[in-house]
């Protein structure tokens, strides 16, 4: 399907993308997960040809698309802020397509109501886009981009202008439909949740280069750098050195917080730095016991948030006050 | 492909769109610049350089011309000088008047204002000339009475029954006429953006209402009140159709001196200096207006407007409004009067004269006459107007449009042709119309020369109209309308234009009317056999006799009757914030 080589694009005479090369295969929904300023939308409009990057290339089924257009890609474009036409009404904003690929009035008719339905907006036709509310307009963008049945299907932040009851709520549609039409899908998006909830895979887009890339459930258990860990928020990410190397594939490591016995993949040399990831997990056999002084409590909903004065945090059922010495349970984890 | 796509006879098409994509940026840029640049270079940028060219030569600084020269320039000066002080002395209090009360009629009065300035110049001579002329109202009406009672001839001898402004009265009223609408608005937006709790502040420490205005509020006009006075005098210098149908030759104003030169006394060379001279006034003034425009203050009303309560702010505001109603009124209505009454004597009549109304003048221009002023019926004149206007519309658009989109997202290229675009509304119609004739003598006797110069003239004015139109339009959209399969003709087609409707409609009315008014050009480019409404008028008003009079008044009325109509449409397709002056 989808494939991307060696992008390669500046900014302003900064390296924007570092070589970014990642495919979609059919049916997949990707999502591009990264910080404001990270690159990911001007790679998603490289993708749709609207921008042209300074090194690779974009190739759909292996036919490299560099001389193709924007407008003949067939890749549908969702925005953040909708671009609907002010100038037309719900229905000739989703008739768009279909009336610049020359179709008929009859087969225009059935192909917008039924991708208005698809975004349940049935009898939203005749309406201004401009009277519509938010999610609305979302709606119709979303209608509007699936009306041509397009190859591949982008978004960009698409659901970032809406607030977050109804972020939720247009989320699961999208996945449905999504799942339902098959259409693969590029999802760029800065916030983790989203991505989480969406994808079936996820590229973690930092400093130019694709730093993780995997499935949801995979780059959680394993964020494999201390950037990934972090920037999802897995928890408390602190610099140690290696002291030992006990057996059984563990390794003894001496950081600011104490000395900790960690499981860790790779080979380490006595007195490299690595980064140590420590994890809060409220019932793990593995767990680390770590003391603190309670600095800053915050509930969440279930379970109450806990600060340490060293910066770690874990979950727990119940407050602690704040001042108070407490001992919980971390899982501790290396990372290269 | 997990959709295939039915509309495979649509490939063909698809692909043929191939080569207007793979432009580059750069290369878009030079594609939208070509030809409006290509129009500028040819049409103004050449004829400047013969301009030039023959100003800086030996013939052109003779002792006798620098006289010349010498003495247009300070009589210009004169004029201008006089005119603007008498527009602030009725702006001023107008301003005021507008900015602090509220009264019946205000909007109306306020509209009734601004009609003069979109006018063409040839209106406003006619009006003036249809009220104080020595055929206007005033005069026929009084000559009129006098031949009703010959017995008070005794009393003629004490007032006269004759009234003729003073030609040059005449003129400085005319600018008074144009203008007032400009202190109007900028000194009166700046009147209504001042803060009361100035004035509040100051009267709580001791300062009376005249150390309040001297102290507080004049200082805080000041960049405002320059910038309009400069405004007002950069239009009076310029100013040409107004002086030559009001004046005559014997006004000889540096606009009028060159058109003397051009057509009357033909020395091309005087004429290219005389232009230089004024190219230079203008565009020092337009700098300097500039300058104080932009330390104006920002258009932001806060000062509530008050019902005249005492009897002094009564008194004020009734005179006033009574007298510009007049002022304003008064010429403006006269010219369709003046053409439906037969007031005098018309030509070859003798004997008994009927009086009243009449609408011979109209039929009139319908008719081809042996020995009239053209060799058409008058009437051409007005198929002739509609014509150029029509080939303005199209030319303007034609190039104002990739102009403008160009402009609306500048990169430092278009920071450096900006100023050059606008460059033709510093230089004057009648020196336009000079460059033309240095440059395209050879095809003068060609009607195709009016609609390009008249482009000239109404091209920044389009661009300006467009421009804000089409940087309104997020670049989404045309992206978005691109994914769903719109070839850059079709994303222009679909998004762009029928978006920019309103804007183009007006921008197109705007050239429309620009072209329906131009004088100074035309005047000097246009061939007898191809006359314009304005010339016709001019034509008609330096001949004798009260028919070629009445046919001048005809025509003005209906060339009013048509920028007003134009003036209209401006305002219903006019986007919101879109710039004033």
């Amino acid at each position: 399907m989808l494939e991307v080589h060696h992008l390669f694009k500046t900014y302003e005479g900064k390296p924007l993308l570092e070589g970014i090369s990642f495919t979609v295969e059919e049916g997949e929904t990707v999502c591009l997960l990264g910080a404001s300023g990270s690159g990911k939308s001007t790679l998603l409009r490289i993708v749709a040809g609207l921008e042209e990057s300074e090194g690779g290339f974009v190739s759909f089924n292996g036919i490299d698309l560099a001389s193709t257009p924007p407008h003949l890609r067939d890749f549908g474009l969702v925005f953040q802020d909708y671009a609907l036409f002010p100038h037309l009404n719900v229905y000739d904003n989703v008739a768009f397509g279909l009336r610049m690929r020359r179709m008929g009035q009859n087969e225009i008719a059935e192909r917008v109501a039924s991708s208005l339905k698809l975004v349940n907006l049935q009898e939203f036709g005749r309406r201004k886009v401009t009277d519509l509310s938010g999610g609305e307009q979302q709606r119709v963008a979303l209608a509007r981009a699936l009306a041509t049945r397009p190859r591949l299907l982008m978004f960009d932040e698409p659901l970032g202008a809406l607030d977050r009851t109804l972020r939720e709520e247009l989320l699961n549609e999208l996945r449905s439909i999504l799942h339902q039409t098959k259409i693969p899908a590029i999802y760029v998006t800065h916030d983790q949740v989203e991505a989480f909830a969406i994808a079936d895979r996820i590229l973690i887009l930092h400093d130019g280069k694709i730093v993780r890339d995997g499935t949801p459930s995979d780059v959680w258990a394993n964020p494999v750098s201390a950037f990934v860990a972090g920037f999802l928020g897995l928890g408390k990410v602190f610099e140690g050195e290696v002291r030992e190397n006990t057996r059984n594939g563990k390794w003894k490591v001496e950081s600011g917080l104490g000395v900790f016995t960690v499981h860790c993949g790779h080979e380490h040399q006595t007195g490299e730095k690595v980064h140590l990831l420590a994890r809060p997990l409220t019932a793990e056999s593995e767990a680390n016991v770590i003391s603190g002084v309670v600095v800053d409590v915050i509930f969440q909903q279930d379970r109450f948030k806990v600060t340490f004065d060293n910066g770690l945090y874990v979950y727990l059922k119940d407050a602690p006050k704040v001042g108070e010495r407490v001992e919980a349970r971390v899982k501790m984890e290396c990372l290269a | 492909m997990s959709h295939p796509l039915n509309h495979g006879g649509t490939e063909t098409r698809r692909f043929n769109d191939f080569s207007e994509f793979s432009a580059s940026p750069r290369l878009k840029r030079f594609l939208h610049w070509l030809l409006p640049l290509a129009f500028l270079i040819l049409f103004f940028f050449f004829p400047l350089s013969r301009i030039l060219s023959l100003t800086f030569s030996p013939v052109a600084f003779t002792a006798e011309n620098l006289q010349i020269a010498y003495s247009a320039l300070r009589f210009t000066f004169y004029q201008a000088f006089l005119s603007s002080l008498l527009t602030l002395l009725l702006g001023l209090p107008s301003a005021y008047l507008f900015a602090h009360y509220d009264f019946r009629g205000k909007p109306l009065l306020r509209a009734l204002t601004a009609v003069p300035f979109m006018l063409p110049t040839v209106v406003v001579a006619a009006s003036f000339n249809a009220l104080y002329g020595q055929r206007g109202l005033i005069n026929t009406i009084l000559q009129f009475s006098s031949s009703l009672f010959p017995l008070s001839s005794f009393a003629q001898n004490i007032h006269p029954s004759s009234f003729i402004l003073h030609p040059f009265l005449a003129i400085l009223l005319a600018h008074v006429f144009y203008n007032t609408t400009i202190i109007i608005r900028i000194v009166g937006n700046a009147l209504s953006s001042l803060d009361p709790r100035l004035e509040q502040t100051a009267r709580s420490l001791g300062a009376d209402s005249l150390r309040i205005w001297w102290n507080v509020t004049l200082p805080l006009l000041r960049p405002s009140l320059f910038a309009a006075s400069l405004l007002v005098f950069l239009f009076d210098f310029t100013s040409f159709g107004v002086i030559l149908l009001l004046g005559g030759s014997r006004f000889a104003t540096l606009e009028v001196e060159i058109y003397l030169r051009v057509l009357k006394l033909p020395n091309l060379p005087l004429a290219a200096l005389l232009s230089v001279i004024q190219l230079v006034c203008t565009l020092l003034f337009s700098l300097l207006y500039t300058r104080f425009a932009a330390r104006g203050t920002q258009f932001n009303p806060r000062s509530v407007t008050i019902k005249p309560k005492s009897l002094r702010q009564k008194i004020f505001v009734t005179a006033l409004s009574f007298l510009l109603t007049a002022f304003f009124l008064a010429p403006l209505s006269s010219l369709p009067i003046r053409s439906l009454f037969r007031l005098e004597a018309d030509r070859g009549q003798r004997g008994e004269v009927q009086y009243g109304f009449t609408i011979d003048y109209y039929t009139e221009l319908f008719v081809n006459r042996r020995g009239s002023v053209f060799y058409v019926p008058p009437i051409q004149a007005a198929f002739n107007s509609l014509a150029y206007a029509s080939a303005t519309v199209v030319l303007s658009l034609l190039f104002g449009f990739p102009a403008a989109f160009a402009l609306a997202k500048p990169t430092r290229l278009e920071k450096v042709l900006d100023p050059l675009i606008m460059l033709p509304l510093g230089s004057s119609a009648v020196m336009l119309g000079l460059g033309f004739v240095l440059s395209f003598g050879a095809w003068l006797t060609s009607p195709l020369l009016v609609p390009f110069a008249h482009t000239l003239v109404a091209l920044p004015f389009v661009i300006r109209a467009l421009q804000p139109a089409i940087a309104s339009i997020p670049e989404r959209l045309r992206q978005a309308a691109a994914s769903l399969g719109a070839s850059p003709l079709e994303v222009w087609r679909n998004i762009d234009l029928p978006i920019l409707r309103r804007a183009t409609l007006s921008a197109a009315t705007f050239a429309f009317t620009v072209s329906l008014g131009e004088f100074g050009a035309t005047l000097l480019l246009s061939r007898p056999e191809y006359p314009t409404i304005p010339v016709a008028i001019e034509r008609f008003l330096s001949q004798p006799g009260g028919l070629n009079y009445g046919q001048a008044m005809a025509m003005a009325t209906l060339l009013m009757l048509l920028t007003l109509v134009s003036i209209l449409l401006i305002e219903r397709f006019r986007m919101p914030n879109s710039g004033e002056f």
